[in-house]
């Protein structure tokens, strides 16, 4: 029995208009992600992997093609609450405590107090952040902060996660940490992750497919199986398997950027 | 403006070096623009003072063209702890009088201000048509303008606090209206894009983003607004010959002469705009508090 991908992308193209011209961000984008995938966009910057994840999350509307999601439109989706989107920098707002920054959404929803306040307790203990709950942004290390900001999105508890180099700022303990407790969540969640990073070592460890893009204009070059496994400690990363599809990705995004040269 | 904490940081004495310089200046001048009236004066009645004496003379005028210091200060004590409150001549009395417009004024002023905000901020036809009429509206010299505001309105029958608070109004809505389109303005892309992943509404997006990153500006804001709101009360109280109020006295001071009068008024409308001003900061370093701004 086939099920219908989560996102179907066909022949999607963007194009920007700025001051000086136009910049083609994506092109002939073509690409289904299933229920339950780990898919990690990876490429050098520019390739439009951000853009692309924001075409998925109704930030930007593609010039040309056609996607859908959850079987409807990227706005249709927005609008439903398909999807919890985590970005680069934390985004907490400053003036909230860590339990009202994760309560922001569900303010928004519109849910009742006592549903508010379990989805806060649950979603800050799922990420490690009990007891912090009265604390301000500005008192947490980065990584704190940023782990809040996943309670935040699963706390709407969507279906699907939308990633955008989330672990990009932090460093490199803090982000094997955070990449393990991420991908013990999406073992117990099973939910759909679309994840955008430029590390390699990242995209092979928590995916199941690694989409490699490559820039001017954006598309994609090659998608890449991963198939580690779901028990994946960290110590799968000196595996002749997980070398093997490391490789095989970094070949791929030198053959990306030697197209242009 | 002096706050307790200055006591601690040092800043207190550079600030009475201050002090003491404008009071050497002032005696200074008192005694240079008192001189040549009081050498017309003793011509007259054949007397010759000489050295000290004749400078402590130019210190001493009953009415002075420049009142020395210790004249402003003696007054000043006079006016506000030797009289009783309910007295006409009390600079407490009439400092209320004014405070009351003001106060009043200030608070149409800066609802005014954030309504024009909001509405500029969420109709972008009126950023480009209002915002242009909004700043035209302040090179309007008030003085020019408050005492039609003043004589048309007590023709159509108000009058009392309400004509002197509508020109602080007018001056004080202009510092919150920009402010505070700044401020509403000043969330980062990365939090628009936050509100917009969730299909917050507009209203939503006001009030859980725009109004609480606008808090800085807003005070910010206030505090030059309340500063022309006193201005705008005092200006209103002249072209009338109120009765009462700081404005009142400065009028009267300057028909009957009373140059010690008038300074000793300016020294009170002076405290007001110190206290008026401490105050505003108060509250907005209470409300930075209350919302977990990094001490």
């Amino acid at each position: 029995m086939s099920t219908m991908p989560v996102i179907s992308a066909r022949n999607l193209d963007l194009v920007f208009q700025t001051g000086d011209g136009s910049v083609q961000a994506l092109s002939d984008i073509t690409l289904d992600i299933e229920k339950g995938e780990f898919v990690s966009l990876i490429g050098p910057s520019g390739c439009g992997k951000t853009t692309l994840l924001r075409v998925i999350a109704d930030l930007e509307k593609p010039t040309a093609g056609s996607i859908t999601v959850n079987g409807t439109t990227p706005e249709n989706a927005r609008l439903d609450g398909a999807y919890g989107y985590v970005f680069q920098q934390a985004a907490l707002f400053p003036w909230r405590t860590i339990a009202d920054n994760v309560a922001l959404p569900l303010e928004i929803m519109g849910l009742g107090a006592e549903e508010k306040a379990s989805r806060i307790k649950r979603n800050l203990d799922l990420v490690n952040l009990t007891g912090f709950e009265k604390k301000f942004p500005w008192q947490l290390s980065g990584g704190m902060q940023q782990r809040a900001s996943i309670a935040r999105a699963l706390a709407v508890e969507p279906d699907m996660l939308l990633m955008d180099e989330p672990f990009g700022a932090l460093d490199e303990i803090v982000r094997d940490h955070l990449n393990e407790e991420l991908l013990k969540l999406w073992a117990t969640t099973k939910k759909t992750v679309v994840f955008v990073t430029h590390s390699i070592p990242e995209a092979v460890y928590l995916s199941t497919r690694i989409v490699v893009m490559s820039p001017r204009p954006g598309r994609i070059h090659e998608i890449i199986d991963c198939d580690l496994g779901d028990d994946r400690p960290l110590d799968i990363r000196e595996t002749p398997e997980f070398l093997r599809i490391a490789h095989q990705v970094r070949d791929g995004l030198r053959e990306g950027h030697s197209d242009e040269a | 403006m002096i706050t307790m904490r200055d006591f601690f940081t040092g800043r207190l004495v550079p600030v009475l070096t201050i002090l003491a310089a404008i009071v050497v200046i002032w005696y200074g001048a008192a005694v240079a623009l008192n001189a040549p009236v009081l050498r017309d004066f003793e011509k007259r009645a054949g007397e010759q003072t000489q050295g000290m004496e004749f400078i402590l003379k130019t210190w001493s005028q009953p009415k002075p063209t420049m009142p020395a210091p210790h004249q402003v200060a003696a007054a000043f004590w006079k006016y506000t702890v030797g009289v009783k409150l309910s007295s006409n001549r009390s600079l407490i009395y009439h400092s209320w009088v004014t405070l009351s417009a003001t106060l009043l004024g200030f608070a149409m002023g800066t609802a005014l201000g954030v309504v024009i905000a909001i509405s500029i901020v969420h109709v972008p036809a009126l950023d480009k048509s209002l915002l242009p009429w909004i700043i035209t509206s302040q090179t309007v010299p008030i003085l020019a303008v408050a005492p039609m505001i003043i004589v048309l309105l007590a023709a159509i029958g108000v009058t009392g606090l309400l004509p002197k608070a509508l020109i602080s109004t007018y001056l004080s809505f202009f510092p919150v209206a920009v402010g505070m389109v700044k401020g509403l303005r000043s969330p980062d892309i990365l939090h628009m894009d936050l509100m917009r992943t969730y299909s917050a509404s507009r209203s939503q997006v006001l009030w859980k983003l725009r109004i609480p990153a606008s808090v800085p500006f807003f005070f910010a804001s206030i505090k030059v607004a309340i500063a022309a709101s006193l201005i705008g009360a005092i200006v209103g109280e002249l072209p009338t010959g109120a009765v009462a109020g700081i404005g009142s006295k400065l009028l009267a001071g300057s028909y009957y002469s009373q140059t010690i009068d008038i300074f000793a008024a300016l020294i009170a409308g002076s405290i007001c705009a110190i206290l008026l001003v401490t105050l505003v900061d108060i509250t907005g370093r209470f409300v930075e508090r209350r919302m977990g701004v990094k001490p």
